[in-house]
């Protein structure tokens, strides 16, 4: 079997809520699963079971109280858990692309700008992201009189198509996406399934959470039910 | 005869220094305070030394500064010239010759070549200054970077390190504003190739006159308490831009009265009318050129007149 | 390679207050720091101290210099540091009256630094000045004007275009956008942003705002009374702070 991606092992994930007297509030623990190129891991489990966490910590966004998590970046393995800051700045332009509900807005940058800009820091040529900047934004129907403005006046769905946009647009071996499908309609997110099924083509190794049941029906090689890992919390 | 009151009585000047006063008013020790900071100024051409200038008979704005100087170099056997925007006779030139007539007791000149002192304000001779001769300049703000920089403790710091960017700056305003450097009197200088110097407000006419000049100039500014100098043939470069090199005014006529060219003219109004004419500012060189019976067409009008009466 | 700054136990004391007590970071080319804290938490004073401008009591600036020697600034000669703040450095202030000089054109202020390097040709350093007044988008016809004409927003941008024009490797910035109105300052972040990424800028921002850290910040620091209390990755100092000062500061604020 080929080697995993993106390796949980025995992570743990809790949160110190110091304004609140110091109380500690876990959220995972012995969290362990592997995401291989092509697979697309769907994270199963009640709201509130710690998914979003898990993405974030794939991202390095939020840190790890326990266990590894590690990350190939070509011949070499990283561990989120302890990598430093830089190196965890430089696995983002390189290796791991995340997709997040809400795009957080740029002022005064127009939608095509803002997926092109993504596409160049992710490694594309110029001209090559900018093709793939209006082919994206094309497929996921955002009428082109749209493309110069910025996103700030969309409406959520055209927001959540640009951010879509925004985190396929570079080939990045991993794709973290957390519910990107939630503000769209059925339309778009048959384009949306498309574009994951394209990417796991490629050999992507996805992690995802999506709410609705036909989308993850679709796109999942493989569902992880997350209310698993809070076995050791309630040891 | 009146001293309270030396301007109605001319016959008071010719009296020498009383007794209590020293020869040209400042004391031994002033002088010798004032020389060491002359020296030091020679021995860094353009870097203005500080000195602690005292109190004159004499508002500030009057020349203290270049009066100072001249008290401190002053010899009984040297000759004093003073000018005043070039002119030998006008109230400030004629009240410096007095005050060092009456206190120590010199010849006064208002020939060029004749002196061996000459205190000026704003402007420097027409002819060729000699070595040997000293000019001394009064400085009503000797710091050059003023205008853009107005604390001391920066300007120092700027002088100490040779910054002088900002010395351009300004230029570049100019020539922004008016399309060339407008900047024509007071029009800043570097020394020997290190210090930027303030020539004091003459017109940038005479700035190459100060260059590879024989003479030793020094600069005196009273109220700001600064002494610099150019020793004798020493490089003076006006700054400029590549594409806006520095240039002197040109006129386009001669004197009216001596009719010399390549000369700085003053406007004279004449009348109500809007009568004017241009003469040299340099009164002693206007004067000289007349005594060879050079004409400018004023003159050879007159002239005809005058010798057909 | 040696990062671009290494900032070591930088201490200054006012009095019996400690401004920055042993403050210690590294900077790589490219790499954007904010500094963040209240009023008063020594985040200013530790910019003073990495410019030179307020003498640290203990600890260390060194600097990696274009010809690739990293020196330590306290080695350095005063013309070679002015030189070093006036061509690889920038510093824009808060207050633009401090950072521009108000008396000379626009134009005046950016042809500055080039002037002081040496460029002795009006019609050069005049070409270079209105490029970089159209980069931060001021107008061409405003290149004569002086900054005293200039709203509080154009008066940043100028201070910006005055700072880069010698293409500078680091940029210091303390608190550019506070004091100006939020479209405003919209506008000059993205700006900013767009700048430092083109221009692979090294800077370090101090602000007080987690919406400006997080918009063009690589990583944080939190400062209180002088001391780091957190350190990071922007966004994950941001999203899940560890300390309580972090946490106190970041839900104290709007959604950033």
């Amino acid at each position: 079997m080929t080697p995993p991606l993106l390796a949980f092992e025995d992570v743990a994930k809790s949160f110190t809520l110091h304004l609140r007297g110091g109380a500690v509030l876990p959220v995972i623990a012995g969290a362990t699963l592997a995401v291989r190129p092509g697979e697309c891991v769907v994270l199963g489990g009640a709201s509130g079971a710690g998914k979003s966490s898990l993405l974030k910590m794939a991202y390095g966004n939020y840190r790890c109280a326990a266990g590894a998590i590690r990350v190939r970046d070509g011949a070499r393995i990283v561990d989120l858990a302890t990598a430093a800051p830089r190196e965890i700045l430089g696995l983002r332009r390189t290796t791991l692309s995340y997709v997040s509900q809400f795009l957080r807005v740029i002022p005064r940058v127009g939608a095509r700008a803002v997926v092109e800009a993504a596409g160049l820091e992710g490694g594309l040529a110029p001209a090559a992201a900018r093709t793939r900047a209006g082919d994206l934004l094309a497929r996921l129907n955002l009428p082109e009189r749209l493309w110069a403005l910025p996103p700030a006046t969309f409406s959520g769905g055209e927001q959540q198509r640009v951010n879509i946009a925004r985190g396929l647009i570079a080939d990045r071996p991993i794709l973290l996406l957390d519910e990107p499908t939630a503000s769209l309609d059925a339309r778009n997110r048959a384009v949306v399934v498309d574009l994951i099924t394209e990417k796991r083509a490629a050999g992507t190794a996805i992690l995802g959470i999506f709410h609705d049941a036909d989308v993850r029906e679709a796109v999942a090689t493989r569902i992880v039910d997350v209310s698993a890992f809070h076995g050791a919390l309630a040891a | 005869m009146n001293p309270s009151n030396p301007a109605a009585a001319p016959a008071a000047v010719t009296v020498s220094a009383g007794p209590g006063y020293s020869f040209a008013y400042l004391d031994a020790g002033t002088k010798r305070m004032i020389r060491r900071a002359i020296l030091k100024a020679i021995a860094i051409p353009g870097y203005q030394v500080p000195f602690a200038a005292r109190e004159m008979p004499m508002p500030y704005g009057w020349g203290t500064g270049g009066v100072q100087v001249t008290a401190a170099i002053l010899g009984a056997a040297d000759v004093l010239k003073v000018i005043d925007q070039g002119a030998d006779d006008t109230t400030n030139a004629v009240s410096i010759r007095r005050f060092f007539t009456a206190t120590a007791g010199i010849a006064t000149t208002t020939r060029t070549a004749e002196a061996s002192v000459i205190q000026t304000r704003h402007r420097i001779p027409e002819a060729p200054l000699v070595e040997g001769q000293v000019l001394v300049y009064q400085v009503p703000i000797p710091e050059p970077l003023r205008f853009l920089e107005p604390r001391e403790t920066e300007t120092r710091q700027l002088h100490a390190l040779a910054e002088y960017g900002l010395m351009h700056v300004k230029l570049y305003e100019d020539i922004a504003r008016h399309g060339h450097i407008a900047t024509t009197y007071a029009y800043p200088v570097e020394v020997a190739g290190r210090y930027v110097m303030d020539p004091s407000p003459t017109p940038k006419f005479d700035n190459p006159k100060m260059d590879d000049c024989p003479a030793l100039q020094l600069f005196g500014a009273g109220r700001e308490k600064r002494i610099y100098a150019i020793p004798p043939y020493t490089r003076v470069r006006s700054l400029d831009f590549e594409d806006h090199p520095f240039r002197v005014q040109s006129f386009d006529r001669p004197c009216a009265l001596c009719g010399a060219e390549g000369v700085y003219l003053d406007e004279v109004v004449l009348d109500d009318a809007g009568g004017r004419m241009f003469v040299c500012s340099d009164t002693d060189h206007c004067e000289s050129r007349l005594g060879e019976s050079c004409l400018g067409e004023t003159r050879r009008a007159d002239g005809q007149t005058g010798e057909a009466a | 390679m040696d990062p671009l700054l290494s900032v070591e136990g930088l201490t200054k004391r006012y009095g019996r207050r400690l401004a920055c007590d042993g403050i210690g970071f590294t900077l790589d080319p490219g790499e954007v720091l904010a500094v963040v804290g209240e009023s008063g938490s020594g985040k200013s004073t530790l910019l003073s101290l990495v410019a030179g401008e307020v003498a640290a009591d203990a600890g260390s600036v060194a600097y990696r210099m274009r010809d690739g020697a990293t020196r330590d600034l306290d080695t350095l000669s005063a013309v070679e540091r002015r030189a070093l703040m006036r061509t690889d450095w920038g510093f824009v202030r808060q207050d633009a009256t401090q950072g521009l000089r108000m008396a000379v054109s626009a134009g005046g202020n950016v042809g500055e630094r080039l002037m002081g390097i040496g460029d002795r040709h009006y019609g050069r350093i005049r070409a270079t000045a209105l490029d970089w007044l159209a980069r931060v988008e001021i107008a061409p016809d405003r290149v004569d004007d002086p900054p005293t004409r200039f709203s509080g927003g154009m008066r940043q941008r100028l201070q910006i275009a005055r700072n880069l024009v010698t293409a500078p490797r680091l940029v210091l910035m303390d608190e550019p956008t506070s004091g100006l109105d939020v479209s405003v300052q919209a506008r000059l972040l993205d700006l900013i942003r767009g700048l430092v990424a083109e221009l692979g800028l090294a800077v370090i921002i101090v602000t007080h705002d987690l919406a400006v850290a997080r918009l063009l910040s690589h990583r944080v620091l939190v400062m209180r009374a002088g001391r780091v209390i957190e350190t990071g990755l922007t966004d994950q100092v941001l999203d899940d702070p560890q300390a309580a000062y972090t946490q106190l500061l970041v839900s104290s604020v709007l959604a950033a």
